[in-house]
């Protein structure tokens, strides 16, 4: 465990000691929960339809598909048109696009990175690495499958894919999410033991807590 | 080299001293410094990589990178691959210039195996490698102007970059990684009509670089934000390792395409591009003369080439290829330096041990660390841009 | 390259030289001249740029092979250096006060081979792998398929074939 997590006493600016336990007094406790849709089915479309047209893209490039995330911001294929933009931090983001194979050190970050985003939100698995392995199947070091670790909406095959493949996979995930299908927050709200053994079992050296948002 | 005259001196007498074994001694509970993680996931930051900074109210006092977010592994996952398979992933060691790792790896196999690859092969790979370096080059100005808020030129610079990526589509079949270079050869030649659309794209990236220049290099933020900072000393270029623009942005024309020439670079005409300030401006004003210098090699390329001839050499039955126990080091000038591969075979059907020099690998470890002392925060990612790091090169 | 090899063989025990281009040759050291013969080859025949320092294991000899690549730009040559060191307990003696940058490959060849390097600067911290506990990746005896499909869990479906031994099947069925 790292220096900075482990239990330590702190002296206070008024001068009184006291014990802090980061793991526990840093971080909230809580479990997620499942959030379940608006009691009246019309209110339920609006907000879904209200959801597809605002897609926002988390900024965190995790694999070699990132680069083509850059011409999609530009003006030839301009994503911005679809309500597709891309956000700095996952507070404002709700679509966590997996560009490519996720190393084990870079899943530990992006499952910080996936709790820490607001509900509702969405996964996208980018390349044929993080639907079976793809180029890596045998690398000691990436996973194989992302939908263990990370509940995922949608993939998008390819090595890498296309700029046109990641506009018509945006689209898809509008009409899912329009559908009323986008329930990726909520799955993992309910199979959260099973997502969290998972991410354990590859993830060794786990040292912070278990749902930080 | 000009020193300029700081604004103001900073305050730097809360700043940690070194303890005895070097290393300086910080206590987070003093409350005097702020632990500060640039990365991964964060816009200021070149690929999947993160700086862990020790801050002294607004500047730096120390600063670790980490890396391995990226590593798949690929010197092993090549060890049990034939030298045939290990063609297909080698490009994607590094992605937005692929192309080194596939001449690199070809180069070494053939040398190795005592091939000869043919000669308009070797005009064919010159070329790809030049357009490869442009590609490079305009994303980097992209970051460059993008890490200082200089938005628009990223836009100006993709648009010509996807101009480029076109080119390379319809002589390669695909935007990112090529897989184009292989032992023995290249796999086509230029498709007709190639040299005119070519041509418009090179007047395309020159117009856009004019406007790149008054937007970008005579701006005065810009001008403000990076002149005489983050200086690399030219005596520490050599214990370093620092290569290409960057070293040539001290003054020191260390170009592999002229020091030790390799595919037809002998006989195209260029002279290798030199700063004098050492610093982040002049640093983007090199690279910017030399993806110049590319658009020229290119002309120049796409005039003198052969337009006929055999593509590929006569290569062993790929499945029995079998390489005799030796080993070599290859390397070539890509558009952030030195790019090696290291092939060691003994005498099986698969390489002992594959060895990836990437320049970033010195670049973002130790020559970083060594800069990033008494930087602004905000001018961090400025000069991570502006050594030209890929992180997926360092850790392959 | 011959010429600079005799020279140097007056004042260090080398092995053969192998020459494998007319600028690129490799030489054979003992480890404790190593380090003599860097800052020789550094401060008086002009090899001042560190290219690269690795490692390869010759698993069925027992030893590893530390290569260490060093230029010299003014004439355009190369010369690499291979020291055989035993592969258990594997230590080596640290050059960075002479090239800074071996410190990077120092700490990689650590974590990637298991070889020490008593002194490098933060050779102990993890570099590139977190939270490893398997035997070094690099090391020839350590599978990196047999790891993946232990740890990792594969897609049901997904035909997976070796690479290595697959096309020869489909093409030369009998043949091995």
């Amino acid at each position: 465990m790292k220096e900075e997590l482990k239990i330590r006493v702190v002296k206070g600016p008024d001068g009184v000691e006291f014990e802090v336990e980061p793991l526990r007094d840093y971080y909230c406790e809580a479990a997620p929960t499942v959030m379940p849709g608006a009691y009246i089915k019309i209110v339920e479309d609006m907000f879904n339809w209200a959801r597809s047209e605002s897609i926002w893209i988390l900024g965190f490039g995790t694999g070699c598909g990132a680069i083509e995330m850059r011409p999609l911001m530009t003006p030839r294929f301009d994503a911005y048109r679809y309500g597709v933009q891309w956000r700095p931090t996952p507070r404002q983001a709700n679509l966590f696009v997996i560009s490519g194979y996720l190393s084990t050190k870079t899943l530990k970050r992006a499952i910080r990175a996936y709790e820490q985003m607001q509900s509702p939100k969405y996964v996208i698995g980018l390349g044929s690495c993080t639907i079976n392995g793809g180029m890596y199947w045998d690398s000691y070091n990436t996973i194989k499958r992302l939908d263990d670790y990370l509940p995922v909406d949608l993939y998008i095959a390819g090595c890498m894919p296309r700029p046109e493949a990641l506009l018509a996979g945006f689209m898809d995930m509008k009409k899912l999410i329009r559908a009323g299908r986008g329930e990726g927050a909520n799955l993992y709200a309910e199979n959260f033991e099973w997502y969290k053994a998972n991410q354990k079992r590859v993830i060794h050296d786990w040292d912070m807590p278990d749902y930080n948002w | 080299m000009t020193q300029h005259a700081p604004f103001f001196t900073p305050d730097r007498s809360q700043y940690p001293t070194q303890k005895d074994d070097g290393t300086l001694d910080i206590d987070l509970a003093s409350g005097k410094y702020l632990k500060l993680w640039q990365g991964p996931n964060h816009p200021g930051i070149t690929g999947n990589m993160s700086v862990e900074l020790t801050v002294c109210g607004d500047e730096v006092v120390e600063g670790k990178t980490h890396v391995g977010y990226l590593h798949r592994g690929f010197e092993k996952l090549m060890e049990r691959r034939t030298f045939i398979q290990c063609f297909p992933i080698v490009c994607r060691i590094c992605v937005p210039e692929p192309d080194f790792n596939e001449y690199c790896y070809a180069a070494a196999v053939e040398e190795l195996a005592g091939i000869q690859s043919p000669v308009r092969s070797d005009w064919i790979r010159t070329l790809i490698l030049e357009m490869g370096r442009i590609n490079s080059y305009l994303m980097y100005l992209g970051g460059q102007a993008g890490a200082l808020g200089l938005g628009i030129i990223g836009q100006w610079t993709t648009y010509v970059r996807d101009l480029m990526l076109d080119r390379f589509e319809e002589l390669t079949g695909a935007r990112i990684y090529h897989m184009f270079i292989l032992p023995g050869g290249v796999r086509d030649g230029l498709p007709e009509g190639f040299d005119a659309r070519m041509e418009e794209t090179l007047r395309e990236i020159e117009r856009t670089l004019k406007d790149v220049y008054d937007v970008m290099f005579c701006n005065a933020v810009f001008k403000k934000r990076t002149v005489g900072l983050a200086v690399i000393d030219p005596a520490l270029l050599e214990s370093y390792g620092v290569t290409g623009p960057n070293a040539r942005a001290a003054g020191v024309a260390k170009d592999v395409r002229k020091d030790q020439p390799y595919l037809v670079y002998p006989e195209l005409n260029f002279e290798p591009v030199i700063g004098h300030d050492s610093d982040i401006y002049t640093r983007a004003d090199v690279r910017r003369r030399d993806l110049l210098v590319s658009v020229d090699l290119i002309r120049q390329i796409l005039d003198k080439m052969p337009r006929s001839g055999p593509l590929m050499a006569t290569v062993p039955n790929v499945l029995h290829w079998k390489i005799p126990r030796g080993e070599t080091y290859i390397r070539g000038e890509c558009s952030r330096g030195e790019y090696g591969y290291y092939l060691v075979t003994d005498g099986s059907g698969y390489p002992r041990r594959v060895n990836v020099r990437g320049p970033s690998y010195t670049h973002a470890m130790a020559l970083l660390e060594r800069l990033i002392v008494n930087i602004n925060i905000a001018d961090v990612a400025s000069l991570m841009v502006s050594l030209h790091t890929y992180p997926p090169e360092i850790e392959r | 390259m011959r010429e600079l090899h005799t020279r140097l063989g007056k004042l260090f025990p080398l092995g053969e030289l192998t020459e494998q281009r007319t600028n690129l040759a490799f030489v054979s050291v003992p480890q404790e001249h190593l380090r003599a013969l860097l800052l020789h080859l550094r401060d008086r025949e002009g090899f001042t740029h560190l290219v690269l320092l690795t490692a390869v294991d010759w698993l069925e000899e027992g030893q590893f092979q530390l290569t260490y690549l060093l230029a010299d730009r003014k004439n355009a040559r190369d010369i690499g250096l291979r020291v055989m060191i035993p592969r258990d307990g594997a230590t080596m003696q640290s050059i960075h006060e002479l090239w800074p940058t071996a410190a990077t490959y120092q700490r990689e060849l650590r974590e990637m081979f298991g070889i020490d390097f008593p002194g490098s600067p933060r050779v102990e911290e993890d570099f590139i792998l977190e939270g490893w506990r398997d035997i070094p990746p690099y090391r020839r005896d350590f599978d990196t398929l047999k790891f993946a499909v232990e740890n990792y869990s594969q897609r049901p479906g997904r035909e997976t074939h070796d690479p290595a031994t697959h096309m020869k099947q489909q093409l030369y069925p009998g043949e091995n």
